[in-house]
């Protein structure tokens, strides 16, 4: 039966692995420049020790390559689950050849368990490969963007691509389990997959384990802005960059736990705080005052002074150190659901199908 | 007389349809069996759930004393020819061939590729490229060279031309002939069945009308013509299966083991077509809720 299963599916592996093969020799050929960019760089700078005010070339250099192959990686699992696991079952009972398969000496179990097993397998080796090539090549990238962990990037390194493949590829086979018919299955397994995805990453994997919970002084770095609400003005301040980690929320307070009322704001910062509209704010709309071309910067820096004084971010993140961590939790989340899934198809061949 | 496949008060239901119900009947080890009835009389789902691609709602079915694919030995006891004969487009006929002998641990390499060879298919045609006829004897070959106690094929010949549907048979029949499997094969078409099969089942709306040997069933059926007299007053050893009345003329078709003794009659053999027509008939009538005696045609 692998004999069968790997006949059924040799055509699209080779054609597979000759995309992976092209895709290493651009990443082999682009790869050491970037290494080599990147060390130049580091030596510099550590040399004038002042690492943290320049930005590091290989950010902004091969920027297309980046792009390019983090899509790919992005979309990788998607197309597993919708090429190679929604046809795996559906294009058999459509095209009525399950009839020969199962009139065979071997059983629907036997049948299903080696199918699964041979294109399952290839289908994570892919997902794994394509992000080992991935990770290799932007390491010199992450380690000067040093956020690897936030957003998009946990996704598209080291081993959570290949959880996401297992996933897709049983959320495909299922979909053509129970609905028989190819292209709905396809369809069908991009909107779950896509789904389930999205949800996964903002609703679950932030509070995989509880944030680390820690007090900063309000500096006048990135994203500090004020928000009308409601309520009343609002300092909006977003979680300053922690090396390598997390950062998830942030609040501004003093030390009793309160936040700036629109009194005290209006009057540390008069000159930003009269930019913002008068009026009443209809629901929870909050209107964002711009503060990149508003107030004279001088004015803006003595407003976060002001506020520093008396209030204090109070920042959660999950910190670096987790990192593996959360890597290992995410990809067996999503090898469990792609096991349960996969213990549902054997159910509905088996009983089903009948 | 054995019974390689033996069905009890068998029913298969899909959603609120029964697509076979209340099915009883045996059929014979030893035989070329031909299962007739109409489209949709149930040949086609009785057939799947003997290979165990179906499994029954109701009642039971054992095929050569066992349960129907309940396991690899089973499985393996049973050769089967899907409706459509499916194979897999992108594979050759090579692989079909090898994908046969990874399967099953019975598989005779020497019939197979003889079978090829005798049918003058190319083993490295992709069996999408291969006409009706010749993806049938593809299939055929898989089936037969498991070498099989038992070979069921549902509906072969229904997609092929006269001529691919000619030979198809004929190589069948040198298959059964060489190897000694019990067969059964279903048809819509009497035509295609009566070359090749020593019994017949006629089967209509999941009730088995008649059941024998072929050449029985010919011996004890008459067509009798004669001056127009109600069937009640025939004997009692001749039951009326289909009759029709012009004014003075009435046409019987009667089964009966003893001669035809009545002169009045004039008495015909009837062929295989028009005693299964007759019992299709029969039952459609008695479906009809009127007794098929009193059919008359002007």
């Amino acid at each position: 039966m692998i004999w069968l299963a790997w006949r059924q599916f040799r055509t699209q592996v080779l054609v597979v692995a000759g995309v992976l093969a092209a895709i290493a020799v651009v990443l082999l050929l682009t790869g050491p420049h970037l290494v080599s960019l990147s060390d130049a760089y580091l030596k510099l700078c550590h040399a004038d020790r002042d690492c943290g005010s320049t930005t590091n070339p290989v950010v902004n250099t091969d920027g297309t390559i980046e792009s390019g192959f983090s899509d790919l990686l992005l979309l990788a699992p998607a197309l597993i689950g919708i090429f190679w696991g929604a046809p795996l079952v559906a294009r058999e009972l459509e095209t009525g050849t399950y009839r020969l398969g199962w009139t065979q000496s071997i059983t629907r179990r036997r049948w299903l368990a080696v199918k699964l097993g041979v294109v399952g397998l290839v289908s994570v080796a892919v997902a794994g490969l394509l992000s080992l090539m991935v990770t290799w090549w932007s390491s010199p990238i992450d380690t000067a963007n040093a956020n690897r962990f936030g957003g998009a990037m946990f996704a598209l390194r080291d081993i959570t691509p290949m959880g996401y493949a297992a996933f897709a590829f049983a959320l495909g086979v299922t979909a053509g389990v129970l609905m028989r018919r190819t292209l709905p299955a396809m369809a069908s397994t991009l909107v779950v997959f896509v789904a389930a995805r999205v949800a996964e990453t903002d609703w679950v994997r932030p509070y995989l384990m509880p944030p680390v919970r820690a007090d900063m002084a309000l500096t006048p770095g990135n994203g500090i802005g004020f928000s009308l609400t409601p309520t009343g003005l609002q300092m909006v301040t977003n979680p300053p960059t922690i090396a390598n980690g997390w950062g998830l929320s942030s609040e501004l307070v003093n030390n009793s736990g309160h936040a700036p009322t629109t009194a005290f704001l209006k009057s540390a910062c008069p000159s930003i705080a009269n930019v913002a509209p008068a009026g009443p704010v209809v629901g929870r709309a909050r209107i964002h005052v711009r503060v990149a071309g508003g107030p004279p910067q001088q004015a803006f820096q003595d407003c976060i002074a002001k506020v520093a004084a008396k209030y204090h971010e109070v920042v959660t993140y999950q910190p670096a150190s987790r990192f593996w961590a959360f890597q290992g939790i995410e990809t067996a989340i999503f090898i469990a659901l792609g096991l349960l899934l996969v213990g549902l198809c054997f159910w509905w061949v088996r009983h089903r199908l009948a | 007389m054995t019974a390689v496949l033996e069905a009890r008060g068998l029913g298969k239901r899909y959603g609120r349809r029964w697509a076979l119900s209340d099915c009883t009947l045996e059929i014979p080890s030893g035989h070329v069996v031909g299962l007739v009835g109409p489209n949709g009389a149930g040949k086609s789902t009785l057939l799947n759930l003997a290979v165990g691609l179906l499994a029954p709602t109701t009642g039971s079915l054992t095929v050569l004393g066992g349960v129907p694919a309940e396991g690899p030995t089973q499985l393996g006891r049973i050769g089967f020819v899907a409706q459509d004969t499916p194979t897999f487009s992108g594979l050759s006929v090579a692989d079909h061939l090898e994908l046969g002998a990874r399967l099953n641990p019975g598989w005779d390499r020497a019939v197979a590729a003889q079978r090829i060879t005798q049918l003058g298919l190319d083993p490295a045609q992709r069996a999408g490229k291969l006409s009706g006829g010749q993806r049938a004897q593809l299939a055929l070959t898989l089936a037969v060279a498991k070498r099989p106690e038992f070979l069921i094929l549902d509906e072969p010949v229904a997609s092929l031309d006269p001529l691919a549907r000619r030979e198809f048979l004929q190589i069948l029949m040198e298959t059964v002939a060489e190897h000694g499997v019990s067969v059964v094969l279903s048809s819509h078409l009497v035509a295609d069945l009566e070359r090749v099969c020593d019994y017949l089942i006629v089967i209509v709306a999941s009730r088995v009308q008649i059941a024998g040997p072929v050449d029985e069933l010919l011996a004890s059926h008459r067509r009798l013509i004669g001056a127009r007299r109600e069937p009640g007053t025939l004997p009692g050893n001749q039951e009326v299966i289909e009759a029709s009345h012009t004014d003075r003329q009435s046409t019987l078709l009667i089964r009966t083991d003893a001669p035809i003794l009545d002169p009045a009659w004039t008495v015909e053999e009837i062929g295989l077509e028009d005693l299964v027509l007759a019992y299709m008939g029969q039952a459609a009538a008695a479906d009809r809720g009127r007794p098929a005696t009193l059919g008359v045609v002007k």
